[in-house]
Protein backbone atom coordinates (compact mmCIF):
# COMPACT_ATOMS: atom_id res chain seq x y z
CA UNK A 1 0.00 0.00 0.00
CA UNK A 2 2.76 2.42 0.95
CA UNK A 3 4.69 1.34 -2.08
CA UNK A 4 1.66 1.92 -4.29
CA UNK A 5 1.24 5.43 -2.89
CA UNK A 6 4.87 6.27 -3.58
CA UNK A 7 4.59 4.84 -7.09
CA UNK A 8 1.47 6.85 -7.81
CA UNK A 9 3.12 10.02 -6.54
CA UNK A 10 6.12 9.62 -8.81
CA UNK A 11 3.95 8.64 -11.77
CA UNK A 12 1.98 11.88 -11.37
CA UNK A 13 5.23 13.82 -11.05
CA UNK A 14 6.60 12.38 -14.30
CA UNK A 15 3.28 12.98 -16.07
CA UNK A 16 3.27 16.64 -15.06
CA UNK A 17 6.87 16.92 -16.20
CA UNK A 18 5.95 15.31 -19.49
CA UNK A 19 3.02 17.67 -19.91
CA UNK A 20 5.19 20.71 -19.27
CA UNK A 21 7.77 19.47 -21.76
CA UNK A 22 5.08 18.75 -24.39
CA UNK A 23 3.55 22.20 -24.01
CA UNK A 24 6.83 23.63 -25.37
CA UNK A 25 6.28 26.66 -23.21
CA UNK A 26 10.01 26.49 -22.46
CA UNK A 27 12.78 25.45 -24.78
CA UNK A 28 13.78 21.75 -24.54
CA UNK A 29 17.18 23.09 -23.55
CA UNK A 30 15.63 24.24 -20.31
CA UNK A 31 13.00 21.55 -19.79
CA UNK A 32 13.96 18.33 -21.55
CA UNK A 33 11.24 15.71 -21.82
CA UNK A 34 11.25 12.63 -19.62
CA UNK A 35 11.42 10.55 -22.79
CA UNK A 36 14.73 12.18 -23.74
CA UNK A 37 16.04 11.66 -20.24
CA UNK A 38 15.07 8.01 -20.31
CA UNK A 39 16.67 7.62 -23.73
CA UNK A 40 19.91 9.06 -22.37
CA UNK A 41 19.83 6.75 -19.35
CA UNK A 42 19.18 3.58 -21.35
CA UNK A 43 21.89 4.58 -23.80
CA UNK A 44 24.34 5.24 -20.98
CA UNK A 45 23.54 1.94 -19.38
CA UNK A 46 23.86 0.08 -22.67
CA UNK A 47 27.26 1.48 -23.69
CA UNK A 48 28.58 1.02 -20.15
CA UNK A 49 29.50 4.66 -19.64
CA UNK A 50 27.09 5.05 -16.76
CA UNK A 51 28.46 2.02 -14.95
CA UNK A 52 32.00 3.28 -15.51
CA UNK A 53 31.30 6.72 -14.05
CA UNK A 54 29.29 5.18 -11.25
CA UNK A 55 32.18 2.85 -10.36
CA UNK A 56 34.67 5.70 -10.33
CA UNK A 57 32.44 7.76 -8.06
CA UNK A 58 31.66 4.85 -5.75
CA UNK A 59 35.34 3.97 -5.49
CA UNK A 60 36.16 7.48 -4.35
CA UNK A 61 33.19 7.64 -2.04
CA UNK A 62 33.93 4.27 -0.49
CA UNK A 63 37.57 5.12 0.16
CA UNK A 64 36.90 8.61 1.49
CA UNK A 65 33.99 7.50 3.64
CA UNK A 66 35.93 4.58 5.07
CA UNK A 67 38.95 6.73 5.90
CA UNK A 68 36.64 9.38 7.34
CA UNK A 69 35.02 6.89 9.72
CA UNK A 70 38.37 5.36 10.56
CA UNK A 71 39.63 8.76 11.70
CA UNK A 72 36.38 10.22 12.97
CA UNK A 73 35.27 7.47 15.30
CA UNK A 74 38.48 7.18 17.37
CA UNK A 75 38.58 10.97 17.44
CA UNK A 76 35.08 10.97 18.93
CA UNK A 77 36.07 8.41 21.56
CA UNK A 78 39.11 10.52 22.37
CA UNK A 79 37.18 13.76 22.83
CA UNK A 80 34.55 11.98 24.92
CA UNK A 81 37.14 10.36 27.15
CA UNK A 82 39.64 13.14 27.72
CA UNK A 83 38.75 16.71 28.55
CA UNK A 84 41.96 17.99 27.00
CA UNK A 85 40.95 16.39 23.71
CA UNK A 86 37.49 17.89 23.88
CA UNK A 87 38.90 21.34 24.59
CA UNK A 88 41.24 21.13 21.60
CA UNK A 89 40.25 18.72 18.84
CA UNK A 90 36.62 18.78 19.97
CA UNK A 91 36.31 22.53 19.55
CA UNK A 92 38.10 22.42 16.20
CA UNK A 93 35.76 19.65 15.05
CA UNK A 94 32.70 21.60 16.08
CA UNK A 95 33.90 24.55 14.04
CA UNK A 96 34.96 22.56 11.02
CA UNK A 97 31.73 20.59 10.93
CA UNK A 98 29.95 23.84 10.18
CA UNK A 99 32.26 24.50 7.24
CA UNK A 100 30.61 23.42 3.97
CA UNK A 101 32.90 20.78 2.50
CA UNK A 102 33.15 22.56 -0.85
CA UNK A 103 35.20 25.16 1.01
CA UNK A 104 37.98 22.60 1.28
CA UNK A 105 38.31 22.43 -2.52
CA UNK A 106 40.58 25.46 -3.08
CA UNK A 107 42.92 24.39 -0.31
CA UNK A 108 43.09 20.78 -1.41
CA UNK A 109 43.79 21.84 -5.02
CA UNK A 110 46.78 23.85 -3.85
CA UNK A 111 48.00 21.12 -1.52
CA UNK A 112 47.48 18.09 -3.70
CA UNK A 113 47.02 19.42 -7.24
CA UNK A 114 44.46 18.20 -9.76
CA UNK A 115 44.37 14.58 -8.69
CA UNK A 116 42.61 11.84 -6.73
CA UNK A 117 44.22 12.88 -3.45
CA UNK A 118 42.58 16.27 -3.65
CA UNK A 119 39.24 14.58 -4.18
CA UNK A 120 39.79 12.18 -1.31
CA UNK A 121 40.86 14.95 1.03
CA UNK A 122 37.62 16.83 0.47
CA UNK A 123 35.51 13.74 1.12
CA UNK A 124 37.44 12.82 4.26
CA UNK A 125 37.15 16.36 5.62
CA UNK A 126 33.44 16.27 4.93
CA UNK A 127 33.00 13.00 6.81
CA UNK A 128 35.38 13.08 9.76
CA UNK A 129 33.82 15.82 11.84
CA UNK A 130 30.23 14.73 11.75
CA UNK A 131 31.23 11.16 12.61
CA UNK A 132 33.53 12.36 15.41
CA UNK A 133 30.88 14.64 16.92
CA UNK A 134 28.18 11.96 16.78
CA UNK A 135 30.50 9.43 18.42
CA UNK A 136 31.48 11.93 21.11
CA UNK A 137 27.84 12.71 21.72
CA UNK A 138 26.97 9.03 21.85
CA UNK A 139 29.62 8.19 24.41
CA UNK A 140 28.63 11.13 26.58
CA UNK A 141 25.01 10.06 26.45
CA UNK A 142 25.68 6.64 27.94
CA UNK A 143 23.66 6.58 31.17
CA UNK A 144 26.17 6.56 34.06
CA UNK A 145 24.12 3.85 35.74
CA UNK A 146 25.20 1.37 33.05
CA UNK A 147 28.81 1.96 33.97
CA UNK A 148 28.08 1.74 37.67
CA UNK A 149 26.24 -1.53 37.19
CA UNK A 150 29.07 -2.82 34.99
CA UNK A 151 31.66 -1.83 37.58
CA UNK A 152 29.93 -3.71 40.36
CA UNK A 153 30.05 -6.77 38.11
CA UNK A 154 33.79 -6.39 37.64
CA UNK A 155 33.90 -4.63 34.27
CA UNK A 156 36.48 -1.88 33.90
CA UNK A 157 38.95 -0.34 31.47
CA UNK A 158 38.96 -1.83 28.00
CA UNK A 159 36.26 -4.35 28.86
CA UNK A 160 33.90 -1.56 29.92
CA UNK A 161 34.67 0.33 26.70
CA UNK A 162 34.08 -2.59 24.40
CA UNK A 163 31.21 -4.26 26.22
CA UNK A 164 29.34 -1.29 27.68
CA UNK A 165 30.24 2.12 26.27
CA UNK A 166 30.48 1.03 22.64
CA UNK A 167 27.17 -0.87 22.50
CA UNK A 168 25.44 1.72 24.67
CA UNK A 169 26.39 4.49 22.26
CA UNK A 170 25.56 2.43 19.18
CA UNK A 171 22.29 4.25 18.37
CA UNK A 172 24.19 7.54 18.24
CA UNK A 173 27.08 6.07 16.30
CA UNK A 174 24.75 4.58 13.69
CA UNK A 175 23.00 7.88 13.16
CA UNK A 176 26.38 9.65 13.07
CA UNK A 177 27.74 7.24 10.48
CA UNK A 178 24.59 7.70 8.46
CA UNK A 179 24.95 11.44 8.63
CA UNK A 180 28.60 11.01 7.69
CA UNK A 181 27.50 9.19 4.56
CA UNK A 182 25.32 12.11 3.54
CA UNK A 183 28.21 14.51 4.15
CA UNK A 184 30.64 12.34 2.21
CA UNK A 185 28.24 12.11 -0.72
CA UNK A 186 27.75 15.88 -0.83
CA UNK A 187 31.48 16.52 -0.49
CA UNK A 188 32.32 14.15 -3.30
CA UNK A 189 29.84 15.72 -5.69
CA UNK A 190 31.28 19.14 -4.89
CA UNK A 191 34.79 17.81 -5.38
CA UNK A 192 33.97 16.11 -8.67
CA UNK A 193 32.34 19.23 -10.03
CA UNK A 194 35.23 21.50 -9.05
CA UNK A 195 38.28 19.29 -9.34
CA UNK A 196 38.92 18.55 -12.99
CA UNK A 197 41.34 15.68 -13.31
CA UNK A 198 42.46 13.86 -16.42
CA UNK A 199 41.86 10.35 -15.15
CA UNK A 200 38.68 8.94 -13.68
CA UNK A 201 35.42 10.39 -14.92
CA UNK A 202 32.80 10.36 -12.16
CA UNK A 203 29.12 11.27 -11.98
CA UNK A 204 29.83 14.78 -10.72
CA UNK A 205 32.18 15.53 -13.57
CA UNK A 206 29.71 14.12 -16.06
CA UNK A 207 27.01 16.34 -14.59
CA UNK A 208 29.28 19.34 -14.97
CA UNK A 209 30.22 18.57 -18.58
CA UNK A 210 26.64 17.88 -19.56
CA UNK A 211 25.78 21.39 -18.49
CA UNK A 212 28.63 22.78 -20.56
CA UNK A 213 27.31 20.81 -23.55
CA UNK A 214 23.79 22.07 -22.80
CA UNK A 215 22.48 18.49 -22.56
CA UNK A 216 19.87 18.99 -19.89
CA UNK A 217 18.39 15.52 -20.35
CA UNK A 218 21.80 14.15 -19.34
CA UNK A 219 21.97 16.49 -16.35
CA UNK A 220 18.58 15.38 -15.09
CA UNK A 221 19.36 11.74 -15.84
CA UNK A 222 22.56 11.85 -13.76
CA UNK A 223 20.79 13.69 -10.98
CA UNK A 224 18.26 10.88 -10.88
CA UNK A 225 21.08 8.35 -10.65
CA UNK A 226 22.60 10.28 -7.74
CA UNK A 227 19.27 10.45 -5.91
CA UNK A 228 18.68 6.75 -6.55
CA UNK A 229 22.11 5.85 -5.23
CA UNK A 230 21.42 7.75 -2.01
CA UNK A 231 18.12 5.92 -1.50
CA UNK A 232 19.70 2.58 -2.26
CA UNK A 233 22.59 3.18 0.14
CA UNK A 234 20.13 4.06 2.85
CA UNK A 235 18.22 0.84 2.26
CA UNK A 236 21.27 -1.39 1.98
CA UNK A 237 23.73 0.14 4.44
CA UNK A 238 21.67 1.72 7.19
CA UNK A 239 18.22 0.21 7.28
CA UNK A 240 19.47 -3.17 8.56
CA UNK A 241 21.22 -1.43 11.45
CA UNK A 242 18.21 0.68 12.24
CA UNK A 243 15.98 -2.37 12.16
CA UNK A 244 18.37 -4.12 14.53
CA UNK A 245 18.37 -1.17 16.93
CA UNK A 246 14.63 -0.96 16.72
CA UNK A 247 14.25 -4.62 17.57
CA UNK A 248 16.79 -4.71 20.39
CA UNK A 249 16.44 -1.31 22.01
CA UNK A 250 12.83 -0.75 21.12
CA UNK A 251 13.84 2.58 19.63
CA UNK A 252 11.67 4.13 17.01
CA UNK A 253 13.48 5.19 13.90
CA UNK B 1 39.78 5.57 62.96
CA UNK B 2 38.86 2.23 64.51
CA UNK B 3 39.91 0.02 61.67
CA UNK B 4 39.98 -3.70 62.16
CA UNK B 5 37.49 -3.92 64.99
CA UNK B 6 36.09 -7.39 64.80
CA UNK B 7 33.10 -9.05 66.32
CA UNK B 8 30.95 -6.01 66.29
CA UNK B 9 27.35 -6.89 66.70
CA UNK B 10 24.78 -4.29 67.11
CA UNK B 11 21.76 -6.39 67.73
CA UNK B 12 20.05 -7.02 70.97
CA UNK B 13 16.44 -8.14 70.87
CA UNK B 14 13.39 -6.02 71.33
CA UNK B 15 11.66 -3.42 69.27
CA UNK B 16 14.28 -0.78 69.74
CA UNK B 17 17.81 -1.93 69.21
CA UNK B 18 20.96 -0.43 70.55
CA UNK B 19 22.70 0.87 67.46
CA UNK B 20 22.69 4.59 67.22
CA UNK B 21 25.11 6.30 64.91
CA UNK B 22 26.57 9.70 65.39
CA UNK B 23 27.54 9.31 69.02
CA UNK B 24 29.28 12.32 70.41
CA UNK B 25 32.81 11.02 70.42
CA UNK B 26 32.75 9.89 66.81
CA UNK B 27 34.02 6.51 67.91
CA UNK B 28 32.32 3.38 66.76
CA UNK B 29 29.43 2.23 68.84
CA UNK B 30 30.65 -0.97 70.36
CA UNK B 31 27.89 -2.78 72.11
CA UNK B 32 28.19 -6.47 72.59
CA UNK B 33 30.21 -9.31 71.26
CA UNK B 34 28.00 -12.21 70.40
CA UNK B 35 26.92 -14.37 67.49
CA UNK B 36 28.52 -14.57 64.05
CA UNK B 37 31.16 -12.00 63.16
CA UNK B 38 29.79 -9.04 61.31
CA UNK B 39 29.70 -9.46 57.57
CA UNK B 40 29.67 -5.74 56.98
CA UNK B 41 31.13 -3.19 59.28
CA UNK B 42 30.53 0.49 58.85
CA UNK B 43 32.61 2.35 61.33
CA UNK B 44 32.20 6.05 62.02
CA UNK B 45 31.64 6.97 58.39
CA UNK B 46 31.30 10.63 57.41
CA UNK B 47 30.84 12.02 53.93
CA UNK B 48 30.53 15.48 52.47
CA UNK B 49 29.52 16.43 48.95
CA UNK B 50 30.75 19.63 47.48
CA UNK B 51 29.25 21.20 44.39
CA UNK B 52 30.47 24.74 43.84
CA UNK B 53 30.06 26.64 47.07
CA UNK B 54 27.35 24.36 48.43
CA UNK B 55 28.55 21.71 50.81
CA UNK B 56 26.26 18.93 51.89
CA UNK B 57 26.97 16.82 54.91
CA UNK B 58 25.64 13.53 53.59
CA UNK B 59 26.68 11.22 56.41
CA UNK B 60 27.77 12.06 59.91
CA UNK B 61 29.71 9.44 61.87
CA UNK B 62 27.49 6.53 60.96
CA UNK B 63 28.30 3.16 62.45
CA UNK B 64 26.51 -0.05 61.66
CA UNK B 65 27.26 -3.72 61.56
CA UNK B 66 25.42 -6.25 59.47
CA UNK B 67 25.56 -9.95 60.28
CA UNK B 68 26.03 -12.68 57.74
CA UNK B 69 22.74 -13.69 56.20
CA UNK B 70 20.64 -10.93 57.70
CA UNK B 71 18.26 -8.63 55.92
CA UNK B 72 18.76 -5.02 56.90
CA UNK B 73 16.62 -2.15 55.64
CA UNK B 74 17.84 1.44 55.65
CA UNK B 75 14.92 3.83 55.80
CA UNK B 76 14.78 7.56 55.68
CA UNK B 77 13.74 10.55 53.57
CA UNK B 78 15.74 11.55 50.53
CA UNK B 79 18.98 13.27 51.39
CA UNK B 80 19.63 11.22 54.51
CA UNK B 81 22.61 9.55 52.91
CA UNK B 82 21.24 6.02 52.86
CA UNK B 83 22.00 5.52 49.18
CA UNK B 84 25.44 7.02 49.66
CA UNK B 85 26.10 4.47 52.37
CA UNK B 86 24.99 1.69 50.04
CA UNK B 87 27.31 2.99 47.31
CA UNK B 88 30.16 2.93 49.80
CA UNK B 89 29.50 -0.70 50.63
CA UNK B 90 29.44 -1.38 46.88
CA UNK B 91 32.78 0.37 46.51
CA UNK B 92 31.42 3.00 44.14
CA UNK B 93 31.97 5.83 46.61
CA UNK B 94 34.31 6.28 49.54
CA UNK B 95 33.96 7.82 52.99
CA UNK B 96 35.78 11.04 53.87
CA UNK B 97 36.44 9.58 57.29
CA UNK B 98 35.74 6.29 58.96
CA UNK B 99 35.79 2.99 57.17
CA UNK B 100 33.62 0.43 55.44
CA UNK B 101 34.74 -3.17 55.76
CA UNK B 102 33.57 -6.50 54.48
CA UNK B 103 34.97 -9.57 56.19
CA UNK B 104 37.47 -7.44 58.03
CA UNK B 105 38.87 -5.90 54.83
CA UNK B 106 38.44 -2.29 53.95
CA UNK B 107 36.35 -1.70 50.81
CA UNK B 108 38.51 -0.04 48.18
CA UNK B 109 36.71 -1.04 44.97
CA UNK B 110 33.64 -2.86 43.71
CA UNK B 111 33.78 -6.61 44.12
CA UNK B 112 31.88 -9.65 43.01
CA UNK B 113 31.12 -10.46 46.65
CA UNK B 114 28.88 -7.38 46.74
CA UNK B 115 26.31 -7.00 43.98
CA UNK B 116 24.11 -3.99 43.56
CA UNK B 117 20.58 -3.56 42.28
CA UNK B 118 19.32 -0.12 41.30
CA UNK B 119 15.97 1.64 41.21
CA UNK B 120 16.01 1.73 37.43
CA UNK B 121 16.86 -1.76 36.37
CA UNK B 122 20.13 -0.60 34.73
CA UNK B 123 19.84 -3.59 32.43
CA UNK B 124 21.72 -3.35 29.14
CA UNK B 125 19.24 -2.89 26.28
CA UNK B 126 21.69 -4.30 23.72
CA UNK B 127 21.66 -7.68 25.43
CA UNK B 128 18.86 -10.18 25.85
CA UNK B 129 17.67 -11.32 29.28
CA UNK B 130 20.16 -14.17 29.16
CA UNK B 131 22.93 -11.86 27.93
CA UNK B 132 22.32 -9.50 30.84
CA UNK B 133 22.44 -12.26 33.43
CA UNK B 134 25.56 -13.64 31.77
CA UNK B 135 27.36 -10.28 31.85
CA UNK B 136 28.71 -10.65 35.37
CA UNK B 137 29.31 -14.38 34.97
CA UNK B 138 31.49 -13.86 31.91
CA UNK B 139 33.78 -11.80 34.11
CA UNK B 140 33.94 -14.42 36.79
CA UNK B 141 37.01 -16.61 36.44
CA UNK B 142 36.93 -20.38 36.64
CA UNK B 143 33.72 -21.12 34.78
CA UNK B 144 33.39 -22.70 31.35
CA UNK B 145 30.98 -21.16 28.84
CA UNK B 146 28.67 -24.08 29.42
CA UNK B 147 28.68 -23.60 33.19
CA UNK B 148 28.14 -19.86 32.82
CA UNK B 149 25.04 -20.50 30.77
CA UNK B 150 23.75 -23.12 33.18
CA UNK B 151 24.19 -20.79 36.13
CA UNK B 152 22.50 -17.94 34.27
CA UNK B 153 19.56 -20.14 33.33
CA UNK B 154 19.27 -21.34 36.91
CA UNK B 155 18.81 -17.78 38.17
CA UNK B 156 16.50 -16.84 35.33
CA UNK B 157 14.34 -19.79 36.34
CA UNK B 158 14.62 -18.75 39.97
CA UNK B 159 12.98 -15.41 39.18
CA UNK B 160 10.41 -17.16 37.01
CA UNK B 161 11.45 -15.84 33.61
CA UNK B 162 12.68 -18.95 31.79
CA UNK B 163 10.24 -18.30 28.96
CA UNK B 164 11.79 -14.88 28.46
CA UNK B 165 15.46 -15.84 28.44
CA UNK B 166 15.86 -14.68 24.86
CA UNK B 167 13.55 -11.67 25.10
CA UNK B 168 14.80 -8.14 24.60
CA UNK B 169 14.74 -5.86 27.61
CA UNK B 170 12.31 -3.35 26.13
CA UNK B 171 9.77 -6.13 25.69
CA UNK B 172 9.54 -6.69 29.44
CA UNK B 173 7.34 -4.96 32.00
CA UNK B 174 8.89 -2.96 34.83
CA UNK B 175 8.42 -5.81 37.29
CA UNK B 176 9.97 -8.34 34.93
CA UNK B 177 12.95 -6.05 34.41
CA UNK B 178 13.58 -5.88 38.13
CA UNK B 179 13.39 -9.67 38.25
CA UNK B 180 16.06 -9.83 35.55
CA UNK B 181 18.11 -7.30 37.51
CA UNK B 182 17.72 -9.50 40.58
CA UNK B 183 18.84 -12.57 38.63
CA UNK B 184 21.76 -10.60 37.26
CA UNK B 185 22.89 -9.57 40.74
CA UNK B 186 22.45 -13.07 42.15
CA UNK B 187 24.20 -14.90 39.30
CA UNK B 188 27.83 -14.22 40.29
CA UNK B 189 26.85 -15.60 43.71
CA UNK B 190 27.69 -12.57 45.83
CA UNK B 191 27.60 -12.83 49.60
CA UNK B 192 26.04 -9.42 49.95
CA UNK B 193 23.19 -8.04 47.90
CA UNK B 194 22.80 -4.27 47.90
CA UNK B 195 19.42 -2.99 46.81
CA UNK B 196 18.79 0.71 46.21
CA UNK B 197 15.02 1.27 46.18
CA UNK B 198 14.65 -1.52 43.65
CA UNK B 199 10.85 -1.55 43.72
CA UNK B 200 10.17 2.17 44.04
CA UNK B 201 9.21 2.61 40.39
CA UNK B 202 6.79 -0.33 40.27
CA UNK B 203 3.04 -0.43 40.77
CA UNK B 204 1.68 -1.76 44.08
CA UNK B 205 0.54 -5.12 42.73
CA UNK B 206 3.86 -5.94 41.13
CA UNK B 207 5.66 -4.73 44.22
CA UNK B 208 3.71 -7.02 46.52
CA UNK B 209 4.50 -9.97 44.31
CA UNK B 210 8.18 -9.10 44.38
CA UNK B 211 8.16 -8.80 48.19
CA UNK B 212 7.07 -12.41 48.26
CA UNK B 213 9.63 -13.50 45.68
CA UNK B 214 12.48 -11.67 47.35
CA UNK B 215 11.70 -13.18 50.77
CA UNK B 216 11.52 -16.61 49.19
CA UNK B 217 14.84 -16.20 47.39
CA UNK B 218 16.44 -14.76 50.49
CA UNK B 219 15.23 -17.70 52.57
CA UNK B 220 16.58 -20.14 49.98
CA UNK B 221 19.90 -18.45 49.18
CA UNK B 222 20.65 -16.79 52.53
CA UNK B 223 22.35 -13.73 51.18
CA UNK B 224 23.17 -10.78 53.35
CA UNK B 225 20.89 -8.06 52.04
CA UNK B 226 21.13 -4.33 52.62
CA UNK B 227 17.99 -2.73 51.27
CA UNK B 228 17.48 1.01 50.92
CA UNK B 229 13.95 2.39 50.81
CA UNK B 230 11.90 5.38 51.94
CA UNK B 231 8.86 3.17 52.47
CA UNK B 232 8.52 2.13 56.14
CA UNK B 233 6.06 -0.66 55.42
CA UNK B 234 8.28 -2.11 52.77
CA UNK B 235 11.16 -2.06 55.23
CA UNK B 236 9.11 -3.77 57.93
CA UNK B 237 7.89 -6.34 55.43
CA UNK B 238 11.37 -7.31 54.31
CA UNK B 239 13.90 -6.58 57.02
CA UNK B 240 15.12 -8.32 60.15
CA UNK B 241 16.25 -4.91 61.18
CA UNK B 242 15.04 -1.51 60.12
CA UNK B 243 17.55 1.29 60.50
CA UNK B 244 16.01 4.72 60.51
CA UNK B 245 18.04 7.62 59.12
CA UNK B 246 17.53 11.33 59.56
CA UNK B 247 18.79 13.88 57.04
CA UNK B 248 20.99 16.98 57.18
CA UNK B 249 23.37 15.51 58.12
CA UNK B 250 22.62 11.86 57.52
CA UNK B 251 22.60 10.00 60.80
CA UNK B 252 21.15 6.83 62.22
CA UNK B 253 18.17 7.91 64.26
CA UNK B 254 17.02 4.62 65.63
CA UNK B 255 17.00 0.94 64.96
CA UNK B 256 14.11 -1.51 65.11
CA UNK B 257 14.21 -5.26 65.17
CA UNK B 258 11.37 -6.93 63.33
CA UNK B 259 10.46 -10.34 64.72
CA UNK B 260 7.44 -11.09 62.59
CA UNK B 261 7.24 -14.60 61.12
CA UNK B 262 8.05 -15.05 57.43
CA UNK B 263 6.91 -14.91 54.76
CA UNK B 264 5.35 -11.60 55.64
CA UNK B 265 2.40 -10.04 53.93
CA UNK B 266 2.68 -6.29 53.50
CA UNK B 267 -1.06 -5.94 54.19
CA UNK B 268 -1.11 -7.81 57.49
CA UNK B 269 -2.31 -5.83 60.53
CA UNK B 270 0.70 -6.96 62.58
CA UNK B 271 3.02 -5.50 60.06
CA UNK B 272 1.05 -2.26 59.95
CA UNK B 273 1.33 -2.08 63.75
CA UNK B 274 5.11 -2.33 63.56
CA UNK B 275 5.20 0.26 60.84
CA UNK B 276 3.11 2.73 62.80
CA UNK B 277 5.22 2.08 65.88
CA UNK B 278 8.25 3.18 63.89
CA UNK B 279 6.41 6.21 62.64
CA UNK B 280 5.30 7.06 66.15
CA UNK B 281 8.76 6.57 67.62
CA UNK B 282 10.00 8.94 65.00
CA UNK B 283 7.55 11.67 65.80
CA UNK B 284 8.36 11.51 69.50
CA UNK B 285 12.04 11.87 69.01
CA UNK B 286 13.71 15.22 68.81
CA UNK B 287 16.24 13.98 66.29
CA UNK B 288 19.32 11.92 65.89
CA UNK B 289 21.94 14.09 67.47
CA UNK B 290 23.00 17.41 68.90
CA UNK B 291 24.34 20.05 66.57
CA UNK B 292 22.21 19.99 63.44
CA UNK B 293 22.33 22.41 60.56
CA UNK B 294 18.55 22.46 60.36
CA UNK B 295 16.18 22.90 63.33
CA UNK B 296 14.79 19.60 64.52
CA UNK B 297 11.23 20.61 63.66
CA UNK B 298 12.01 21.11 60.01
CA UNK B 299 13.92 17.90 59.86
CA UNK B 300 10.98 15.99 61.24
CA UNK B 301 8.68 17.58 58.72
CA UNK B 302 10.83 16.11 55.98
CA UNK B 303 10.79 12.76 57.69
CA UNK B 304 7.05 12.72 58.09
CA UNK B 305 6.55 13.61 54.49
CA UNK B 306 8.67 10.68 53.48
CA UNK B 307 6.85 8.39 55.85
CA UNK B 308 3.47 9.44 54.52
CA UNK B 309 4.71 8.63 51.03
CA UNK B 310 5.79 5.30 52.35
CA UNK B 311 2.42 4.58 53.87
CA UNK B 312 0.57 5.43 50.70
Amino acid sequence: MRFAKALLFFAVLVLVWHGVALSERWSPLVVPSPVETLRFLTGAVRDGSLWEAFSVTMGRLGTGYFVGILIGMPLGFLTARFDWARDTVGVAGLGLQGLPSVCWVPLSLIWFGQNESAMLFVVVMGTVWSVALATDNGVRSVPPIYLRAARTMGSRGLHAWVKVILPASLPYIVSGVKQGWAFAWRSLMAAEIYVAIPKGYGLGQWLHHSRELLRMQDVIGIMLVIVGTGLLADKLLFSPWERFLHKRWGLSK
Amino acid sequence: MGEGINGLNGMVGGMVGGMVGGMGSGMSAVTEELGAPAKLLIDGVSKWFRSGVVETHALDRVSLSVEEGSFVCLVGPSGCGKSTLLNMIAGLEFPDSGSVQTEGRRVTEPGRDRMMMFQESALFPWLTVLGNVLFGLRLKPGLTRREQKDVAMYYIRLVGLERFANANIHELSGGMRQRVALARSLAPNPRVLLMDEPFAALDAMTREQLYGDLQEIWAARRKTIVFVTHNVREAVCLGDRVILFSPNPGRILEEFKIDLPRPRDINSPDLAKHASAITAALKNRPGGGGEAAVPAGERLLGLERALLEGEA
